[in-house]
C-alpha cells in the first residue's frame, strides 16, 4: 500500500507493507538515526516526533503515519528552527538543536545509541514545557533506557538546553 | 607534570565522535545496507540438555528466498572458545559452531540466511529437529553432586578442568597459614553471599554484517570489543588464514563485556563464504537475553580473622561460580573474585582463596564489567562491616587501618593473576584515604552513621564500602597506536583500541594532542580495523586508558622527534632547544608551523612520511581505588529499598577528560544499583529464561536514580599515561555491598542474596523479628 507523509519537512510518498512498523519504514528509507533496541516499546531508542509528540516508532504501524508529520533525529535541529515550535523571534545560531549542543557539552553521550531517542523525548518535553523541574525531565525520559551514562549528565544536559531555549525567548 | 601544565589533557572536551552521534549519522553496524544483502536467523534449542538425533532441513532449503541453511551436518567441527581473550585463551575449547548436543535453552541448533527476515523466520519453522533429552542440571550444587549428568562429555574438548564432574575451572592459592591465622585472631566473622543471573543490556544487541571484498577476502563489520580476537577466532573456526579476514569495528552501542565474546561473527562469515553475498545477523532483544551472555552467578563465602586492634590477620574466600553451559571466561572471572579484592586488605598475612567454576544447563556466563570483583566484594565488604561492629570500631577506621597504601604490596598480586600466576608489584599511587575522607564528608557520615531513624514506616541508614580494580592485565595485554602527519598540521591517529562508547577515541586523542602541542581538533581518530589500525587486545579489563594510552603517548613522542628533527633543519637550530606548542615548533626567536614542517617533509627536502607506531606491553597494573557511600530508605511494611543518595569517590590518577571519567563512574554505579535492587534473569525449573524483555527485566530508568555525586580524587600514577589510571569497571563493584551495609544501618538486617527485592528484604525483616 502507499502512504504520504512528511519526514523532516519533506513530503514523501512511500510504498509500505501493511504490517510494517514506522521504525522499519524509517530505517528502510534511510533514517538510520532511528535506532532499534527492543521492538517492544520498552527502550525508547526508536523515538521520533509524530505531529510534535514523541512516540516509539516500533509501536506505530507505518500505515498510521499516513498524512502525518514525522521528525527524526536527522531533522531535529531544523524542526526547532523553522516550525516556530518555540515562540522565539530568532532561532539558535547553530547547526545543532540546543538539546544536541547541550548533550555534547555535558558529556551526556557515551555510546550514542540511546541518544537520538532520548533527545527526541527531550525535544517533546521542552516544546511543551520550557521550564521543567528535574522530576519532569526524569519523567520525560523515563521511557528512554540508557546503560552507559547513569542518566546524570543527560538530565543536566536537558536542563541546560531548557535554559538556552528560555534565553532565546527573552 | 602537574595538572595545571596540561594543554589538552585534564579538560572536559566534547567527544571527537560526538557531533556525528547527536545528529544520528549512520555509524553503527546495521546502519549500512549492501546490495544483495541476506538476513540470517538462528534456530535455538527449546531443551536445556539433549542430543540432536536428526535434523531435517529439506523443507527449509526448498522455501523460495532461502539462500543457505547451516547445521551440525554441514559446518566445521572445530572446538573453540567464544571468549575474546589473549592467545592462548585461558578458557576451555568446549564450544562448536553447531554441536550434536545442546546444553541450554537457547543453544544454537541451525541457522538460515534468506532474502529477508520473514523468509528466514519461516524457514526456521520448517526445520525439523529430533531431540533425545538428557536430565538437566540447573544448579551449581547439583552439577558437582555425585552421579550428575556430564554436560561436556565430548572427547575433543580441551582445557576443561574436570569435565567428568562438570568443573570447568578451579583455583586454589594461599599465602601464610589461614588455619593458624584464625586461631591467632581475636575476632572471626564469616559471611556467605549469593549473586544472581544478570545481563549487560547494551542498548544495541549483538549485530554483525559480513561480505566479500573485491579480492574475495571476508570482511566482518561487527559490534565487538575485540576486533583482533574476532579475526583470530573466526580464522580458527572457519579454517581461514588470518590474512583472509578483515574485521571492522564501527561505533558500538554499548558492550560491558558481552561483546568480548564471539557470538555471531563465525556464523555470518560462513554464510557469506557459502553464498558469496553480504549477510546481516542481528539478535533481537529476546535472543540477546536468552542466547548471548550473562554475569556469572556465584556463591562466595568470606571468613575474616582480626586482632583486637582491628588489624586483619586472616582471610579465607571460597567461590562457587556458575559458568552456565560453556566455560567462556570461567577461570579468569573466578580468579578475579580473589585477585581484584584480596590485595586491597594486604595487612592480613594469612590468605586462602579457592573455588570452582561449574557447568550447568543454564544461560552462558561470560565477561561482564567488574569481571568477578562485584561477586567478591559483596561478602568481603559485608564481612568488614560485621567485623567493625564486633570490634566496636567505625567501619571507616577499620578499612583505613587495613587497606593497601602507596609503596606497599600484597603477596596476592604474585600468587593470583588472570587464570594463572600473577605479577608481583608495588602500588605506586593510592589516594584511597582521601577518597574515604571526601566521600564521608559529602554523605555526612559522622552525623548519620549508626543513628538510624524512622519517618513513619520508612527507616533510613547509611553504608559504605571500599574497592580496587586493575588497569589492564600485566604481561598479557598489549595495545598499539599509529600516528601519521598531514601537511595541514593534522594527524591521523589509528587505534587498535576499541571505543565502544566509553570515549576512548577522545581521551586517547587528547593524550596524543598533549604530546604534540596541538588542539584536539587536529587529531583525526580512527578505531578499529584489523586492516588499517595496529593490534590491540581490545577494550576489556580496564585496559584502554592505561595500556593503549601509553602506546599513544609513545607513538606521539616518536613522531614529535621526527617533527623536531625536520624543524631543526628548517630553522637551523639545535634540536635540544626546540619545543612543540600551539601547532608550532618554537626555537630561539624563530618558529615554524607544523603544517610547514609536514610540507617540508612531504615535498621539499629529504622527503619522508612523518609517522610512528608504538606498542605498549604492561609489566604492571595500576589499580584505581574507590570509596563508595549510600544513604537508603527501607520501607519496613513493603520491604522496598530506595537509594536516597549515592557518593562515589574515585582515585583515577590524572583524569584525562574529567566529564568522561565521571560518566564512566556514574554509568557503572547505576548499572550496579540495578544489579543490587532489580535486575534478575528468572529461570524456570527447566532453565528457560522467563523474563527476556526490557519490560520484565528491570534496568534502572531515569526515575530510578538517586542524586549521585562522583568525586574524582586525582593522584599521579607514575606508570600511567600523563599519570592516569583506568576506571571503567570499578564503579560497578560498589553498589551491592554499599547498599547492603546501609540497609543494615537502617533496619539491622544483613542481606545476603541479590537482588534486594521487596520480597527478600521483607522476609529478612520478618525473620529477624
Amino acid at each position: 500500500m502507499n502512504i504520504v507523509l512528511t519526514i523532516n519537512g519533506i513530503r514523501r510518498e512511500l510504498t509500505i507493507d501493511p504490517g510494517e512498523t514506522l521504525l522499519h519504514l524509517l530505517r528502510r528509507v534511510g533514517y538510520k538515526g532511528v535506532k532499534k533496541g527492543c521492538e517492544t516499546g520498552d527502550c525508547g531508542a526508536c523515538a521520533v516526533l509524530l505531529d510534535d509528540r514523541a512516540v516509539n516508532s516500533c509501536l506505530v504501524l507505518a500505515a498510521k503515519a499516513d498524512g502525518h508529520e514525522i521528525v527524526t533525529i536527522e531533522g531535529l535541529a531544523q524542526w526547532g528552527k523553522e516550525d516556530e515550535i518555540y515562540p522565539i523571534g530568532q532561532a539558535w545560531d547553530d547547526e545543532l538543536h540546543p538539546i544536541q549542543r547541550a548533550f555534547l557539552d555535558a558529556g551526556a553521550v557515551q555510546c550514542g545509541y540511546c541518544t537520538p531517542g532520548m533527545m527526541i523525548s527531550a525535544a517533546d518535553l521542552l516544546a511543551h514545557n520550557p521550564n521543567p523541574t528535574e522530576r519532569e525531565i526524569k519523567e520525560a525520559i523515563a521511557g528512554n533506557l540508557c546503560r552507559c551514562t547513569g542518566y546524570v549528565k543527560q538530565i543536566e544536559a536537558i536542563s541546560k538546553a531548557a535554559e538556552i531555549i528560555r534565553g532565546l525567548h527573552e | 607534570m602537574s595538572k595545571g601544565d596540561f594543554y589538552v589533557v585534564g579538560k572536559s572536551l566534547p567527544k571527537v565522535d560526538g557531533i556525528s552521534l547527536v545528529t544520528g549519522k549512520p555509524r553503527f553496524v546495521a546502519d549500512i545496507e549492501l546490495p544483495g544483502m541476506l538476513y540470517a536467523k538462528i534456530l535455538t534449542s527449546p531443551h536445556p540438555h539433549a542430543r540432536i538425533v536428526g535434523i531435517d532441513t529439506s523443507k527449509a532449503e526448498k522455501l523460495p528466498g532461502v539462500a543457505s541453511v547451516l547445521t551440525h551436518d554441514n559446518t566445521p567441527h572445530t572446538r573453540y572458545t567464544t571468549a575474546g581473550q589473549g592467545y592462548p585463551e585461558p578458557s576451555p575449547y568446549d564450544t562448536m559452531m553447531f554441536d550434536s548436543k545442546v546444553r541450554f535453552v537457547g543453544d544454537r541448533v541451525a541457522a538460515v540466511a534468506a532474502e529477508n527476515e520473514q523468509v528466514a523466520d519461516e524457514a526456521l519453522r520448517l526445520i525439523r529437529v529430533d531431540y533425545a533429552p538428557i536430565p538437566e542440571i540447573i544448579s551449581p550444587d547439583d552439577a558437582i553432586a555425585a552421579g550428575a549428568p556430564v554436560i561436556h562429555d565430548e572427547r575433543d574438548a580441551r582445557g576443561i578442568h574436570d569435565a567428568r564432574h562438570n568443573i570447568a575451572a578451579s583455583v586454589d592459592i594461599a599465602t601464610g597459614d589461614v588455619g593458624a591465622g584464625f586461631s591467632e585472631s581475636d575476632v572471626v566473622v564469616e559471611t556467605t553471599c549469593e549473586t544472581q543471573y544478570a545481563q549487560h543490556v547494551p542498548l544495541e544487541p549483538h549485530v554483525c554484517l559480513s561480505w566479500l571484498d573485491e579480492d574475495g577476502r571476508l570482511v566482518i563489520r561487527t559490534s565487538t570489543q575485540v576486533p583482533f580476537h574476532v579475526r583470530r577466532i573466526v580464522a580458527h573456526v572457519l579454517n581461514l588464514p588470518v590474512g583472509k579476514i578483515r574485521v571492522i569495528k564501527p561505533r558500538i552501542g554499548g558492550a560491558f563485556g558481552t561483546k568480548q565474546e564471539i557470538v555471531l561473527e563465525d556464523l555470518a562469515g560462513l554464510f557469506t563464504l557459502r553464498t558469496g553475498r553480504p549477510v546481516l545477523l542481528e539478535l533481537t532483544r529476546k535472543e540477546e537475553f536468552v542466547s548471548s551472555r550473562t554475569r556469572h552467578p556465584m556463591r562466595v563465602r568470606v571468613k575474616l580473622g582480626a586482632k583486637k586492634n582491628g588489624t586483619l590477620h586472616a582471610i579465607e574466600m571460597e567461590a562457587l561460580s556458575n559458568t552456565g553451559a560453556y566455560g567462556t571466561h570461567g577461570l579468569t572471572v573466578l580468579s578475579n573474585v580473589g585477585s581484584k579484592t584480596l590485595p586491597l586488605y594486604n595487612k592480613a598475612d594469612n590468605v586462602h582463596f579457592f573455588g570452582k567454576a561449574v557447568y550447568t544447563n543454564l544461560p552462558v556466563a561470560g565477561a561482564y564489567r567488574g569481571y568477578g570483583a562485584p561477586q567478591g566484594y559483596f561478602p568481603l565488604e559485608t564481612a568488614m562491616d560485621e567485623l567493625a561492629e564486633r570490634l566496636g570500631i567505625d567501619p571507616l577506621v577499620l578499612r583505613r587501618r587495613n587497606h593497601i597504601q602507596t609503596g606497599e604490596t600484597s603477596p596476592i598480586f604474585e600468587r593470583l593473576g588472570e587464570g594463572r600466576e600473577g605479577v608481583a608489584q608495588t602500588i605506586k599511587s593510592c589516594a584511597l584515604d582521601r577518597c574515604i575522607e571526601a566521600g564521608a564528608e559529602r554523605i555526612g557520615w559522622t552525623d548519620k552513621r549508626g543513628k538510624r531513624h524512622m519517618e513513619g514506616k520508612t527507616a533510613y541508614g547509611i553504608g559504605m564500602s571500599i574497592h580496587m580494580q586493575g588497569s589492564g592485565i600485566p604481561y598479557i595485554d598489549m595495545g598499539a597506536a599509529t600516528i601519521k602527519m598531514n601537511e595541514d598540521g593534522s594527524f591521523n591517529l589509528l587505534l587498535g583500541a576499541t571505543d565502544l562508547g566509553t570515549g576512548s577515541d577522545t581521551i586517547l586523542a587528547q593524550i596524543a594532542a598533549e604530546v604534540l602541542g596541538v588542539p584536539l581538533s587536529k587529531m583525526i581518530v580512527y578505531s578499529s580495523d584489523t586492516d588499517r589500525t595496529p593490534f590491540d587486545v581490545g577494550a576489556y579489563a580496564s585496559s584502554t586508558t592505561y595500556v593503549s594510552g601509553q602506546a599513544v603517548e609513545q607513538a606521539a613522542k616518536k613522531i614529535r622527534g621526527q617533527i623536531i628533527s625536520v624543524a631543526s633543519a628548517m630553522l637551523g637550530e639545535d634540536m635540544e632547544g626546540l619545543i612543540l606548542a600551539d601547532e608550532h615548533v618554537i626555537g630561539e626567536g624563530k618558529s615554524v608551523s607544523l603544517a610547514e614542517v609536514c610540507r617540508h617533509a612531504l615535498y621539499e627536502s629529504d622527503q619522508f612520511q612523518p609517522a610512528a607506531t608504538a606498542s605498549y606491553f604492561p609489566r604492571e597494573t595500576a589499580p584505581p581505588f574507590m570509596a563508595s557511600f549510600a544513604e537508603v530508605a527501607v520501607d519496613t511494611e513493603t520491604g522496598a529499598v530506595g537509594v536516597v543518595r549515592y557518593v562515589a569517590a574515585v582515585d583515577c590518577g590524572t583524569a584525562i577528560n574529567p566529564r568522561l571519567a565521571e560518566g564512566q563512574v556514574e554509568g557503572a554505579v547505576v548499572n550496579g544499583i540495578g544489579y543490587a535492587l532489580t535486575e534478575e534473569m528468572l529461570l524456570s525449573k527447566h532453565g528457560r529464561v522467563q523474563n527476556p524483555s526490557l519490560f520484565d527485566y528491570k534496568i534502572p530508568c531515569a526515575l530510578d536514580i538517586p542524586p549521585i555525586d562522583v568525586i574524582l580524587v586525582e593522584s599521579h600514577e607514575p606508570t600511567g599515561p600523563m599519570g592516569a589510571k583506568s576506571i571503567a569497571e570499578i564503579g560497578i563493584n560498589a553498589p551491592i555491598p554499599t547498599i547492603a551495609n546501609a540497609v543494615y544501618d537502617a533496619v539491622g538486617i544483613r542481606l545476603s542474596k541479590t537482588p534486594f527485592t521487596p520480597e527478600r528484604v521483607l522476609q529478612a525483616i520478618r525473620k529477624a523479628k
